[in-house]
This record gives structure tokens, sequence and C-alpha cells, in this order.
């Protein structure tokens, strides 16, 4: 039971992370229907930011509490990935909006290859250690002191990431840009004649896409304590899969689908293990028993197939219901 | 290119130019031997064995107009199907014309297995499935060491068998006829054979039924069907044809390293070959076999000249010429979709397209 908790715990963590990247491909998708390919470039170029910001600061002795360090990261990794964002949209996809599908997502295939080499050349091609200047403090939730933790890294992680998606929502939902975006998302040349800038509009819709990508960087940087050139490329994946998995273009999709899949993974990686440990048919197998006899741990797959389960679930839901979890069925444009 | 080297329309020019690319490649490797050493004739090796990969993939993207991102994984599969055969990691030593075929049996087989569940699915959401698809395969190839060792994980096979009819071995250095044979010039002309054979099929592809059918899909899929096209049949057999001869290649790849490991099937492989096509021209044969040369070549010469430039301009190696090649196929990619969509040799339907959208818009 322990074991489920924490697996939960690390999961909804994982999950919020995701979830958070996920709006950012969802928003895009939803307003003018192409994948951001290159988002997971952005969630990286936030993390390595803030990585630089973090480093800097903590090397020139400054007497600044770790929470304001880590905040500078952020309030500078914003801005450069919003500015990622948009010459992304400038570069990547204004000009091919009326091309064929397959256009916008071969630029973008293209400027991701980009923006990681750039990235190698200027943060080296090895796995950088993320500065832990907060302290990890695990909380015993359940009153047993050998039971599952949650620690205050992943508390705020997780209250960041709901903040977020409560603000993103208000935002949508609430304001006047907000409209604009549900505008433009339904009918380009009708919200054009509102009197909507649409270039602005989704232009916008990339910055905050961008914007929310960047705090996730620094979220996972944080969590995980490492940051390389090429993490945003499973992460994007991932992320991705958790959008498709809500129903892509759908907000409260994109937070379901990506606390369910990071709970999925955990539960993934830390159950197959043993339920495909092989020691379990020792009673058919003669042969077995006797490997099992020297190591008890002989399983068929083992936590180092965690990032299938993201692929497999992305293709099941594709497979089985294209429109995701909470997606309207949408009609082919193609 | 293509209406130059068609007999039917310039008869004698075109018999001539046949005749003077097929002498340029029957000398191509010695003159590379004796000019600029064995290495280079290993680059074009590689080189041809890329074509092969392009022409595969230009099938399910160019002809069919299916994004496939995880294209690589066919290739893994034939690769591995070989180096576990003909290697001594299970002391299994079968011979090539056997294992070959097999392998791009198999690679179909996970074609089809790719292709199923997917049919359904319009072109980025598709990407993003092979892709995911590839990287499954990968994961697997490096993580298939435990607790049976089948592919020996991320240490990949070694000791593959090279190929052999009768005592005449492909790797072994010798002389007939009073020519200097080395192994690379050997498998040289052997991959010439496979090429030829590939552009011969792909050519009948493209005029055939089924190629004419490929178009129609990949112009509109819900016409074609109104038309009597069987999509489903067609869409599955031009995923099969494009991952068998991966396959294929895979299993020369193999043969000719002698090495495989999971390092060599990664996305940027899938996305290299990906440029290729794109940057020749999808869905035109000879587009592609420019652009996968060009895409081949730039990289080998940059890593010759990119070295000496940077050592003499800032004294020491500043940008790796791996980091620079790289950068440069993703400008490729941007620069190509934004100013020549259709590629260097653009097929001539893609040709039309754009100019009545252009004309349109």
């Amino acid at each position: 039971m322990d074991i489920f908790l924490q697996q939960l715990v690390n999961g909804l963590t994982l999950g919020c992370v995701y979830a958070v990247v996920a709006l950012g491909y969802t928003m895009v998708y939803g307003i003018i229907q192409l994948i951001n390919f290159a988002h997971g470039e952005v969630v990286m170029i936030g993390a390595m930011t803030s990585l630089s910001v973090i480093i800097a600061l903590t090397g020139a002795h400054t007497s600044l509490p770790p929470l304001a360090i880590l905040a500078a990261g952020i309030v500078v990794a914003v801005p450069v990935c919003m500015a990622v964002g948009y010459t992304l949209e400038r570069v990547a996809y204004r000009p091919l909006r009326n091309a064929p599908r397959l256009a916008p997502l071969i630029t973008a295939i293209g400027l991701s290859i980009i923006l990681q080499h750039l990235a190698m050349i200027i943060w080296s091609r090895n796995p950088l250690p993320f500065p832990q200047i907060v302290a990890v403090r695990p909380y015993h939730f359940t009153g047993n002191p050998d039971g599952a933790t949650i620690t205050n890294v992943q508390i705020v992680i997780i209250v960041t990431s709901m903040l977020m998606m409560a603000g993103l929502l208000a935002l949508v939902y609430r304001t006047k840009l907000g409209i604009a975006m549900r505008a433009t998302s339904q009918n380009q040349a009708v919200a054009g004649l509102m009197g909507i800038n649409i270039n602005t509009v989704i232009s916008l819709t990339f910055v905050i896409g961008a914007a929310l990508g960047a705090v996730a960087g620094v979220m996972v940087g944080t969590y995980y304590g490492i940051a390389q050139y090429q993490m945003g490329f499973i992460l994007g994946l991932k992320a991705f899969s958790a959008a498709v998995l809500g129903g892509i273009g759908n907000l409260a999709g994109a937070m379901l689908g990506g606390i369910l899949l990071g709970v999925i993974e955990a539960l993934g990686a830390g159950y197959v293990g043993d339920l495909t440990n092989l020691c379990q048919l020792s009673a058919w197998s003669t042969a077995i028993a006797e490997r099992c006899v020297d190591d008890p741990n002989l399983t068929l797959f083992g936590s180092n197939y965690q990032d299938v389960f993201a692929f497999l679930v992305l293709i099941t839901v594709l497979v089985f219901r294209p429109s995701g979890l909470l997606g309207e069925r949408v009609s082919d444009r193609a | 290119m293509h209406a130059l080297l068609d007999p039917r329309q310039h008869p004698r020019g075109a018999w001539l130019g046949i005749a003077l690319i097929a002498a340029a490649l029957v000398v191509l490797p010695f003159a590379l031997t004796s000019m600029a050493g064995t290495n280079w004739v290993r680059i074009t090796n590689l080189a041809v064995l890329f074509v092969l990969l392009a022409l595969g993939l230009n099938i399910v993207v160019g002809f069919a107009g299916l994004l496939d991102l995880g294209y690589i994984a066919f290739y893994a599969v034939g690769a591995y199907v070989y180096a576990l055969l003909a290697s001594p990691h299970f002391n299994l030593h079968l011979p090539f014309w056997f294992v070959l075929p097999l392998g791009a049996a198999v690679a179909c087989f996970f074609g089809v297995l790719l292709g199923a569940p997917t049919l359904k699915l319009r072109g980025d959401y598709l990407a993003i499935v092979t892709l995911g698809f590839g990287e499954i395969v990968r994961i697997f190839l490096n993580n298939l060491s435990q607790p049976v060792n089948i592919t020996n994980g991320p240490q990949g096979i070694t000791l593959i068998d090279p190929f052999r009819i009768g005592g005449f071995v492909f790797d072994r250095n010798e002389t007939i006829a009073g020519l200097h044979f080395t192994g690379p010039i050997k498998y040289y002309y052997l991959l010439i054979v496979v090429l030829l054979v590939i552009i011969g099929i792909n050519l009948r592809l493209q005029d055939s039924r089924i190629g004419r059918a490929w178009e129609a899909i990949r112009e509109d899929e819900i016409a074609a069907r109104a038309m009597g096209i069987n999509t489903r049949n067609l869409k599955l057999l031009a995923f099969a044809m494009g991952a068998s001869f991966g396959g294929v290649s895979g299993g020369i790849f193999a043969a000719m390293q002698g090495f495989i490991s999971p390092e060599s099937f990664v996305l940027v492989e899938s996305v290299m070959v990906l440029s290729m096509v794109v940057l020749g021209g999808m869905g035109n044969i000879w587009g592609v076999i420019l652009g996968a040369v060009l895409l081949s070549f730039v990289p080998e010469v940059l890593r010759y000249t990119v070295q000496p430039v940077q050592e003499k301009l800032f004294g020491r190696m500043l940008i790796e010429p791996e980091v620079i090649r790289m950068l440069l196929f993703g400008l490729a990619l941007v620069l190509m979709m934004l100013f020549r969509p259709a590629g260097i040799l653009p097929s001539a339907l893609r040709k039309r397209e754009l100019e009545t959208q252009k004309g349109s818009a």
C-alpha cells in the first residue's frame, strides 16, 4: 500500500508537469489545428536558462534566500521562452498557415533540431546537475515513519501547476483575450471580421504556451536535479501524448490527460517489474526455478521500460478513441 | 531529369547519358581508392545505403503521403534480424540469401503492425505515433538483454558475418583480372546492383495502378475511396513496401559494418532520411536520390573542411562538425519548406499543385 501511495504521489507530481506542458500543445492545436512539434524544446530552453541564472546567482555569493534565486531563474526563463515561442510562430507557422499540413510539421522538426543543437553549443552536450538550492524535506503523510512521503519540492510543483492551470482557465474563459482566442479557434475568417487581430491572438497563444513551458522546464529541472539539451524531446512527446489522451484542443482534457499519464507511468514503472517477475512461474519450470535461486528479481520487463508506457497509451487512445477522453468528435480536415 | 533520361523523348541523348552514368558508376570506386583512399569508398557505400533508405521512405511519404517519423525502426529490424542469425551471438551462421529476405519479411510484418492501428489517423497524428513506434523499438533493442540475452543491449552485436557466395567473401581483399578489389569495393558493386533493382521497382510502381492509387490517396483520401480505391489495403501496402526496403538496407548495413548497436537507430536518423526525401523532392525518385546523395556527402566534406578552417581562424575547434551538420539539416528543412516546398527536383504533379495554389491564393 505504501508503494502504491508513493508511486501515486510521484505520478501526481510528474503528471502536473506533463499537464502544464500539454497545455502548450493543446492551446496551439486548439487555435490553428497544428502540432507545435518544437514545444518540448521550449521547455528545455526554460530549464537551461534558469539553470544558468541559478548557477550565476549562487556563484556570486549573494545573500539571497534559495526561493528568491529560484524565482529569479523563473523570471528570466519565462521571457526567454516567450521570445523563442514568438519566433517559432513567426518563422515556422505563420508563413505556412495555408500550406499543406505536412509543411509546418517539417519546419517545426527542423527548428527543433536547430534549437537542440544551439542549446548543445551553449550548454554542452553533457547532462548538467541542476543546483539543488532548496533543501528537499520529505513529509510522512500516512503517519507511518517508514511509509510513503511527499517532499516540499513535490508540494510546490503540484501547487504551482494547479495555480497556473486555474490562471489559464480564468484567462481563456473570463477575459477579452480569452474570448478572442476562442473565437479565432472556431472560425478565423469570421473572428477577423469581428475586429479581432488574428495574428496577434495566435502569437499570444504561442507566447502563453511558451511561458507555461518555461515554468514546467524549471520544475522538471528541480525535480530530477538534472538538465540536458535532449530533455525536451521525450518530455514533449509525453506531454503531447497527454494532450491527445485528454482530447487535443481541450484545456481541461490536457490537464486530466497529463495527470492520468503521470500516474499511469509511475504506477506502471512501479509494478511492471513485480507483475512480470518470472519467478512466479517457478512452480511450472525447473529452469526458471534454478535461475530464481541466484536472482529473485528475474523480471521480463523492468522499470527501464517506463518510457514505453506513454507511447502505448498514446497509440491505444488514438486507435480506440481518437478524439481523446474529453474531446469532441473532430471532423477530418486533412 | 526524368525527361532527359526518358528514351522515348530523346532517344540518342538518353542512351548516351545512361552509358556515361553507368561508366562513371563502374569506375568510381577505383578512382576514389586511388585519389582519396578506401575510406571514401566506405563513405560512398553508406551514401548508397541512405539512397536505398530514402527510396523506401519515399514510397510511404512521397507516394502515399503518410508521414512516417519512425522509419529507422524498420532499418533496425532488418539489421538485427541479420545480426542475430549470422553472428557468433547465437552461434548461428545462416547464409545471407536466406537471412536478407527474412529480414525484409520481418520488417514488412512490423510495417503492417504499425500500419494497421494507425490507418484512420490524419497526417500529424500519424507522424507522432510513428515517432513513438520508432522509440519503442529502440527501447526494446536497448533492454532486451534481460532476462534472456536477445539483443545484447546497448553493447550491440559484433563480429557479424559478411556476405558470402560459395568461396567468394565480400570483405576479403582479392585481385581479380589484374584489379585489386578491396572489401568496400565489392560491397559497392553489390549495393549498386541492389540500388538498380530498387530504382527499377520504384519506377514501375510509380506508373502502375498501385502508384496512381497512392497518388490519389495522397491528394484526397475520401475522393479516392469514392473512386473505388481500397484505401485500407493500399495504405498497408505502402507501409509494408517501405518497411521491407528498410529491412533489406538494414541487413546490408549489418553485414557491411560487422557491428550494430541501438545507437545507430535513433530518431535523428529517421529525421535525416526524411530530410533527404523532402530536400530532394517528395515523390520524385530522381529528386530523392539527389537529396540522399547530397545529405550524405555534404557532412563528410564538412568533416574534412570545418575542422581545419576553424583551427586556422580561432586556433582551436569551437563547434564540432557533427553539430554543424545537424544545424544545417535543421536549417535545410526550414528553408526548403519556406521557399521551395516541393524540393530541389519536384515531382511534376507537386509542381503543378503548387503553381495552381499560388494562382488561386
